[in-house]
């Protein structure tokens, strides 16, 4: 069972109070874009075996939307920032860098272990 | 005109716990920044309470104010007051961005009230009902619907679902409540 802390409301909820929102941080191509562009928005995901960002809603509490960082794996909360960001909280890539040097999920990653 | 007709017909079951349908209630969704002083003069103006912290509820003298979100109250307050402090609340907010709304009919409360409230609602929701402390709003799930759950006292709970699925928190509450059913878990 995922337990999430809500940076809204400050509850930490039970999976079962949340809805998931998929892969986070994507740029979206609307109309006038180009085919790569919105072929990438639409089904282009990192789906990673490891650290992953994500979107919930505290769908049966506040009705926020906010940001997850966990592992696939091991289900490790790295944890939850508001939605209002295009990028996760350096606190929070420290996090992830420390359980899992090298780690890497698109431009973001493990700056120590990258050279 | 017509009357405002309860949902569940002020339904009762008596089992380890009581199960019953509270008196309606008149209620005023607000959504507005919670920061701003005239929300709170709007708000102590309509219930005569304070406007309050986060998960929590403040009471007043004319109603009370319950905390949904960090933009979002639910002001209950008597029925037969309702178009006048909702009259007020929109005339004292008007040149700030809200919105206040006549949601009486869309929810329903249901008391739970005796000694095993705690249990009979942990069988029911995710929420540690063992550290809820009275006086917190806690909206989550109940079986497989949303509800807004508090205790009043450590015997006294209230339980606010959405109109359409009244009938069913009852019957989950009534199965839950039911003799025989005690755990003794707390
Ligand atoms: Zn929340």
């Amino acid at each position: 069972m995922l337990i999430l802390h809500c940076p809204y409301c400050g509850v930490d909820a039970d999976e079962t109070e949340l809805s998931p929102g998929g892969e986070a941080h994507l740029t979206r191509h609307g109309p006038g874009s180009d085919d790569t562009d919105f072929e990438s928005y639409l089904f282009m995901r990192e789906n990673p075996k490891g650290p992953q960002f994500e979107r919930w809603r505290h769908a049966m509490g506040c009705g926020k939307w906010f940001h997850a960082a966990r592992h696939t794996v091991t289900m490790q909360v790295f944890g939850t920032y508001p939605a209002q960001t295009q990028r996760p909280p350096q606190e929070i890539l420290d996090r992830i860098s420390a359980a899992q040097p090298g780690w890497r999920w698109r431009d973001l990653g493990d700056e120590g272990q990258r050279a | 005109m017509s009357d405002l007709q309860s949902a569940l017909q002020g339904a009762r079951f008596d089992g380890y716990v009581s199960v019953f349908e509270a008196q309606p209630a008149g209620m005023i969704q607000l959504r507005a920044d919670l920061a701003e002083d005239a929300v709170a003069h709007a708000v102590h103006r309509a219930t005569g309470a304070t406007i309050p912290q986060p998960l929590g509820l403040s009471t007043g003298d004319r109603g009370e104010a319950l905390w949904m979100a960090p933009d979002e109250l639910l002001l209950r307050v008597l029925t037969d007051a309702i178009p006048e402090l909702l009259a007020d609340v929109q005339d004292d907010l008007r040149d700030h961005h809200h919105l206040a709304l006549d949601v009486s009919a869309m929810r329903t409360e249901i008391r739970v009230e005796g000694a095993a409230v705690r249990e009979v609602l942990a069988k029911v929701t995710p929420v540690d009902m063992e550290t809820l402390k009275p006086g917190t709003v806690r909206r989550t799930r109940l079986a497989q619907v949303a509800a807004a759950i508090w205790l009043s006292n450590d015997e006294t709970a209230h339980v606010l679902c959405f109109r359409s699925v009244a009938t069913y928190v009852f019957d989950v509450l009534s199965v839950s409540a039911r003799k025989g059913g005690e755990v003794g878990a707390f």
